[in-house]
């Protein structure tokens, strides 16, 4: 047997699977430079404390608003703090938010989306709460959760990660819906197999690959919508460098000093740029039927 | 056709009831004591203990949410805790630069891009389809605040054509109106001209394959005419599906658009609300937005059946 596109023949089945999935992923240019700078944000963010010339929070009042410089290469805010300090620390919170709201999201949407897809009482009940839940734009309701329960890191993730969830729950139940009806799954029934193994074993690795993709785009909206929280005041207290806080504190100097907000502003922009470039590219690659989130 | 209307509407029916549910339960399963955190840090027991009483949280829950979706249904949507004023009235006297914002948005979107798409499609794998799909991903990675200053400083700031801030209503002339719009709607448009331009593009893919594309070249039409007389109006379902799921991104667009640009619209209000916690107020703008949501997406699926009068649920 040989595969045509190529004319190479087939791997055998085992690890070199992951070497086909290697190959062809190494091999696509989105994958590659979206990946490359994403891992650039992620060294950022991790060596943040090193790289960072200054105390991100050390107020200077004598050297405050001052244009970009060799000694202040982003220039400093109002305070006098230095804003190239202020944006690599930044990158820490908006990493976090972003790949801890992926993550739960994620593992969320596949234990209710797997429930749901096989249990018709679950099902009825969950699709109504995620229908409602999807009805409500995802940054009036973080808004509103983030208001009713004060800003902390852990508060305005969750608030970020509740209208992420009802997405993935989808996306899993439709996966299980699919492949309920396929014959290795009827053949493990008749064998007896119990259900939480049928799940663990035949189900859930089918949602492995679409599910890394929704990830991506979870973590690129999750980043987005932590700095508009961010901006609109609603976010993680002023104190602490996020991107967001830092625009925000920029917008009153904005026709003073432009680069308080368009620096942060550019970083933002490409971390998610990064993120979003490699989920399209793992979604060509890993998964070429699913079509991109459109919410 | 009738029979088919009335069964969307009353599939949306229980999806609003459900948004109602969320929407009040908000409230009253946060961890912590509501009235409390709606009067603040710096409250007394008394104030707290007002809140409470003014927001009936010492009822049962079930008492609560029926007196609650009584005075709903009779479009009383409470009294703000900061003005004392009727929500419903806060609401009404904001609307207006709000739906001007967004009617400008869609409106200049559609037209961008609907055209890109097609172009991109028709020109498949060449430079154009490239740049526009990079215009693509950009548009969804760039945050619409960060957009937003980006066009201030260029037009407003650089070249000093544009007023950087504020809104006038139309009855002050229809040029200082649309003046001050013209920023807000090229921020807020960008994301939707990539969602939709984005669509257009892998829809008409699809359909350009198809014999009648092959059949309306072959007798010799223009590719104008193949283009859009055959080929958009097929792939027009998907193109219009995603301008109604597009919308729940504009509403969220909307909040911060309007904060970048001073605009006393319904984002606004919303944010001025969640600063100063006054719940009822917040409470009856994300009402009206999933409602308004929902209406847009029961139109479109009504709409479908002009479109494609093959849909016939």
């Amino acid at each position: 047997m040989t595969n045509l596109a190529e004319g190479r023949p087939l791997p055998a089945p085992g690890p070199s699977a992951l070497r086909l999935v290697w190959g062809r992923l190494s091999g696509n240019t989105a994958v590659a430079i979206g990946g490359a700078l994403f891992l650039l944000v992620v060294l950022v963010a991790v060596l943040a404390p090193m790289l960072a010339p200054a105390d991100p929070t050390a107020i200077a009042p004598a050297n405050r608003l001052k244009p970009p410089s060799a000694n202040y290469p982003f220039g400093t805010d109002a305070f006098g703090r230095d804003l190239l300090s202020r944006a690599l620390h930044g990158a820490r919170i908006s990493l976090a938010v972003g790949i801890g709201a992926a993550v739960t999201s994620v593992a969320a949407g596949l234990l209710i989306g797997l429930a749901a897809g096989y249990f018709r009482l679950v099902d009825a009940l969950v699709m109504r709460v995620m229908d409602g839940l999807m009805a409500i734009p995802n940054i009036l309701l973080a808004i509103a959760l983030v208001a009713l329960s004060g800003a902390t890191l852990t508060t305005v993730l969750v608030a970020i990660t509740i209208p992420e969830i009802p997405r993935v729950v989808r996306l899993v139940r439709s996966i299980v819906l699919g492949v309920r009806e396929e014959p290795y799954v009827e053949a493990a029934i008749a064998s007896g197999t119990r259900l939480p193994l049928i799940l663990w074993r035949h189900v859930a690795p089918n949602t492995v690959a679409p599910l890394i993709v929704q990830g991506t785009y979870v973590c690129a909206s999750a980043i987005l919508t932590e700095a508009i929280l961010s901006f609109l005041g609603a976010g993680i207290s002023p104190e602490t460098p996020t991107w967001g806080n830092i625009i925000a504190e920029g917008r009153i100097y904005f026709q003073l000093a432009p680069t308080i907000i368009l620096f942060p502003g550019l970083l933002l922009s490409v971390t998610v740029l990064s993120i979003n470039m490699l989920g399209d590219g793992l979604r060509d690659t890993l998964d070429p039927k699913l079509v991109r989130r459109t919410g | 056709m009738l029979g088919y209307v009335a069964r969307r509407v009353f599939a949306a029916i229980p999806v609003m009831v459900m948004v109602a549910i969320i929407i009040f339960l908000l409230l009253r399963l946060t961890p912590g004591d509501p009235a409390a955190i709606i009067a603040g840090d710096t409250a007394t027991p008394e104030q707290i203990a007002a809140i409470r009483e003014r927001l009936g949280l010492n009822e049962p829950l079930l008492v609560q949410f029926f007196t609650w979706m009584g005075r709903l249904l009779q479009g009383d949507l409470g009294i703000s805790i900061l003005s004392n004023v009727p929500v419903a009235g806060m609401i009404a006297q904001r609307f207006e630069p709000t739906l001007a914002l967004a009617t400008t948005t869609i409106v200049f979107a559609i037209l961008v891009a609907v055209p890109l798409g097609t172009l991109a499609a028709w020109r498949h794998g060449s430079w154009i389809d490239r740049a526009v799909m990079t215009v693509s991903v950009v548009g969804f990675s760039v945050p619409v605040f960060v957009v937003g200053y980006v066009w201030i400083y260029l037009f407003a700031m650089k070249l000093g054509v544009l007023p950087v801030q504020g809104y006038r209503s139309i009855d002050g002339g229809f040029w200082p109106f649309l003046e001050r719009l013209i920023l807000p709607t090229i921020t807020l448009s960008l994301i939707y001209i990539a969602l939709i331009a984005r669509i257009t593009r892998t829809s008409l893919l699809e359909v350009l394959n198809e014999d009648y594309v092959r059949t309306a070249r072959a007798k010799g039409l223009g590719e104008a005419a193949v283009l859009f007389g055959h080929a958009l109006r097929n792939a027009a379902v998907p193109i219009v599906t995603v301008i109604g799921i597009g919308v729940a991104l504009l509403i969220s667009g909307v909040v911060v658009t309007e904060s970048v640009f001073n605009l006393p619209g319904l984002g606004r209000l919303t944010v001025d609300a969640v600063l100063a916690r006054d719940y009822p107020v917040i409470q009856g703008v994300i009402l009206l937005f999933s409602g308004i949501y929902l209406l847009v997406n029961l139109v479109i699926d009504v709409l479908y059946t002009f479109l494609d009068p093959r849909i016939r649920y």
